[in-house]
């Protein structure tokens, strides 16, 4: 097993001698997406003429079906077969596994008579075009036991329990501190449900050949959607052969298969037919993973200089009866500031409503939506300016844990963007800026999100056209992993990008753990890496031991890599004639990544510093971003261009939970409020203006070969906690209940005379 | 109902469904999947194509009502080799990300100028006497009917710019 000073030596990438590591090069895949070629999942070519599935949706929370009929759909136009829990094909029971590497447990569909959660599937029709199977769906009748079920989060507070296998973590003594403080912050925070809302709906087109199926479908991991089919058929995994090549839009949700993959593949076998099945945006609301509400109580105890003294998160969350999951809020506190006495933990609320599950930056979203307008409030009582709060604050090693920082440019990101901002214009008295009947106001908070290395597997061949092709069972969606992989293995190959090819989502191509996490990028890009040194070494043995090469005889390892050739004093091979001569296939070489044996001896993280400037209508309590502003300090950046979008893309998803997004539950059925993309509200372009980010130099050599780490999920941490923070230094106005919607708004300005 | 559409500049007749919206008429029937279904309910854009040259919904429309319509999609944008310039903008300014509300902005951003060009005010529009000036406010107030979740707006912003030759 490696260590990480074995990845602190140079390499082809950390030395970047072509340059390629960090250009902003165009996305790998840009022109498919711009001219509307690329295949998502549900747009493939099929063998023969597809057949369409349609799913049906139960509309009662919880309870029995007591009958179901579907003889008036099976008779309509065009249906081919209409299953319910009575005749749908036999399947795995729910997490079952006999595959002994299996990453999940089988997942049914219209497994059986009961109804966990409104929007259930309770029905699937396959009909020969879209608008028959729908039809057809409107025509089954269902009947229903209803039984008594818990939909309202905040009334159901006093059932919540302990999140199973899980502890407060608890340093010194959290009470005694705290009120031994001679400044105190006690307040709670309210972050609502909310939906990924992907552009692409879930999709899966699938047909069979012999006793094998072939599925595309749109998931974030390779396997785990690979290995979840073939348990839920009740099949070896080697049956089963997975595409996801194009995704449009993951954010978390996509992590797992949903009944689209289930019942295209038992369908495709009933049928003898290729069939393509995608939920409808209403199915996208009620029938896949949410972000689930939390509210979370801070306190905060400092002395008079503002060290903290005493620290606590606790967190009260919610999942579905029977599929646990935690809304990790509290956790990230854990590593942010220094204070001696600390608590933090979680408790779980057990809901009628659908799981509850990842969402872009799963914990640290909402959960910063709380500490860091605490921390502003604290700033405010201390008479401290909030960076200066933060500074003194700023711990030596990890607090949790007492590990020593791998790299944390925390204070950096403050004080640049403080500075990029004008944060020095800032009044610190609010509600004194006004322009016109609007309030205005800034805020600021800071970003921390952990950084992953998983192990991974890649493979690399370079043929005698002179390309090298990566492959590798990882994903895009949307991140950039096919530009970056190709930017490693150019670098690394010493090739340029125009003889670089890159195929990912393929169960058939070594594995990697899929796109989440924010651990994509350093994953899949240190396979990679990985990879292509295994490829360098391979082709320098093959010129050395070649006659025919102008290499022969040399020593591998003085070899160099650069413009397609392999390099040794004024002598070069090229790596397309050694390719070539080694055979119809080229070479072809496998290679892998793991975490290092000593990874964890260093507190891993990357960090960021949000500035924001908004507006308060004095008239209406409408919140309006004027610019929002963040510096990020993510490791080495593979590629500028890609990795900013990436940043500002979060913080906009910041924009989102502080002002718009939220889907309560309706009490009555169970429902979300918002089953689509008009009533729940994600931002739009006239939401956004003057949004802008930098990332700061920097290469951390304990998280991988590269130095390099994640940027997916660090721009939404804290984004929103700036804007309510602006919001308060515009107006006066505390909110702790996102999102800040201008009812709300109004009624804090009212109450306080304004 | 046997429909003839002007698709991209060619006439496609096809019995259509009468239930079958211009999505799915051109997605399925035409096997033009460019154009993306994200909510078939004309909330999120991602299905806008032209239609005699102005932007719509094509999720929102059904197919039989646009008989010797001229309809333009994605597909019918780029040349032989050369990207249409909003295209190529919204390439070099990374202006998308998972890439599926993609071809609705673009067409959408196609729309827009034309738009901007034929003197149409918006809600954002100042003067409503004179020519209309492209201003971000004019491009983003214009665009806000194409959500895009990965929320690429300041590089959409920067890209309609540049494929109007407007300077930032």
């Amino acid at each position: 097993m490696s260590t990480v000073r074995d990845w602190a030596e140079p390499n082809p990438v950390t030395e970047n001698r072509t340059g390629l590591i960090g250009k902003p090069v165009d996305r790998y895949e840009g022109r498919l997406k711009v001219t509307g070629t690329a295949p998502y999942a549900y747009e493939v070519e099929t063998p023969s003429a597809p057949l369409y599935g349609h799913i049906v949706s139960s509309t009662i929370a919880r309870g029995r079906i007591t009958a179901i009929d579907t003889k008036a759909a099976e008779s309509a136009p065009g249906v081919v077969l209409a299953w319910s829990h009575l005749n749908v094909p036999e399947q795995a029971a729910r997490g079952a596994r006999i595959n002994p590497r299996s990453q999940r447990g089988a997942n049914p569909a219209l497994a059986s008579d009961r109804v966990e959660h409104y929007g259930q599937s309770v029905a699937f029709i396959l009909a020969d075009t879209p608008e028959n199977a729908r039809a057809a769906g409107s025509l089954v009748r269902v009947a229903y036991a209803e039984e008594p079920a818990d939909l309202d989060f905040l009334a159901s507070l006093a059932k919540a329990g302990p999140a199973p296998g899980e502890e407060d973590a608890r340093v010194g003594d959290f009470e005694a501190g705290y009120s031994a403080s001679e400044v105190t912050v006690d307040g709670t925070w309210f972050s609502p449900l909310q939906n990924h809302a992907q552009m692409e709906p879930c999709a899966t087109t699938a047909w069979w050949e012999g006793d094998k199926v072939v599925v595309h479908t749109s998931i974030q991991m390779v396997k785990g959607g690979q290995h979840a089919l073939a348990e839920t058929l009740g099949l070896p995994s080697d049956r089963v052969r997975l595409f996801t090549r194009y995704i449009g839009g993951g954010f978390g949700g996509k992590g797992q298969s949903y009944d689209d993959l289930t019942l295209a593949a038992l369908a495709s076998r009933a049928s003898g037919r290729p069939v393509r099945v995608a939920y409808t945006r209403q199915q996208m609301f009620q029938a896949t993973i949410h972000r689930p509400a939390v509210q979370m109580r801070v306190r905060l105890g400092a002395d008079r200089t503002g060290r903290l003294n005493a620290m606590a998160i606790e967190a009260v969350t919610h999942c579905a009866r029977n599929a646990p999951f935690v809304e990790h809020a509290a956790n990230f506190a854990r590593n942010l500031y220094a204070a001696p006495h600390r608590l933090t933990g979680h408790r779980l609320v057990r809901l009628d409503i659908p799981h509850a599950g990842a969402m872009r930056a799963p914990g640290e979203a909402p959960g910063m939506l709380s500490l860091e307008c605490a921390m502003d409030e604290l700033a405010e009582t201390l008479g401290l300016d909030p960076i200066e709060l933060r500074i003194r604050n700023e711990p030596e090693v990890d607090p949790d844990n007492g590990k020593p920082f791998s790299v944390r440019q925390l204070v950096r990101c403050m004080r640049e963007g403080a500075q990029q901002f004008g944060w020095d214009r800032r009044n610190p008295v609010p509600g004194a800026v006004r322009d016109g009947r609007w309030y205005v106001g800034m805020g600021m908070a800071t970003a921390i999100r952990g950084n992953f290395l998983l192990p991974a597997k890649a493979g690399l061949r370079v043929t005698g056209d002179g390309l090298a092709t990566l492959t590798q069972g990882m994903t895009d969606i949307g991140t950039g992993t096919y530009t970056i992989l190709a930017q490693i293995t150019g670098e690394t190959l010493g090739l340029t990008l125009d003889k670089v090819r890159v195929e990912l989502g393929d169960s058939d191509m070594p594995p990697a753990p899929g796109s989440g996490g924010q651990f994509g990028a350093a994953t899949a890009g240190s396979a990679a890496f990985e990879t292509g040194m295994v490829m360098r070494r391979r082709l320098a043995e093959l010129a050395a031991g070649d006659p025919a090469s102008p290499l022969y005889g040399e020593d591998p390892t003085l070899m160099d890599f650069a413009n397609g050739n392999i390099v040794l004093g004024n002598r070069s091979a090229s790596l397309a004639a050694l390719a070539g001569r080694a055979g119809p296939e080229g070479v072809y070489v496998e290679g892998s990544i793991s975490p290092a044996a000593d990874a964890r001896d260093w507190s891993q993280h990357t960090y960021g510093a949000h500035f924001a400037e908004v507006g308060v209508d004095s008239v209406t309590g409408e919140v309006r971003l004027r610019r929002m502003f963040g510096v990020f300090a993510a490791g080495r950046i593979l590629n500028a261009k890609l990795a900013k979008s990436q940043i500002t893309g979060g913080m906009i998803w910041g924009v989102g939970a502080a002002l718009t997004e939220a889907n309560p539950v309706d009490p009555r059925f169970g429902s979300f409020l918002h089953q689509d993309l008009g009533g729940y509200l994600a931002p739009v372009h006239a939401d956004i203006v003057n949004l802008d980010a930098v990332l700061l130099d920097e290469a951390d050599d304990k998280a991988n070969p590269m130095g390099i780490k994640g940027v997916g999920e660090l721009g939404i941490c804290g984004a929103g906690a700036a804007i309510a923070n602006a919001v308060y230094n515009a107006c006066g106005v505390r909110l702790r209940d996102y999102p800040l919607t201008p009812d709300k708004v109004l009624a804090a300005l009212e109450a306080k005379g304004l | 109902m046997l429909t003839t559409i002007r698709v991209n500049g060619v006439d496609r007749a096809a019995d259509v469904d009468p239930r079958m919206s211009l999505l799915d008429f051109l997605r399925e029937r035409l096997d033009l999947k460019g154009t993306k279904k994200g909510c078939d309910h004309g909330q999120c854009g991602a299905c806008t194509v032209l239609v005699n040259g102005v932007r719509i919904n094509a999720c929102l429309s059904l197919a039989v009502m646009h008989e010797g319509d001229q309809v333009l999609t994605v597909e019918g944008l780029a040349g032989e080799e050369a990207l249409h310039p909003v295209q190529h903008a919204f390439l070099v300014e990374d202006a998308f990300q998972c890439g599926y509300c993609t071809p609705g902005q673009i067409c959408s951003a196609v729309g827009l100028l034309a738009e901007v060009a034929a003197g149409q005010p918006s809600e954002a529009t100042v003067d409503l006497e004179g020519p209309v000036v492209l201003t971000d406010a004019e491009i983003r107030e214009r665009m806000s009917g194409n959500i895009c979740r990965c929320s690429a707006y300041p590089q959409i912003l920067a890209a309609v710019r540049r494929a109007a030759g407007v300077a930032a």
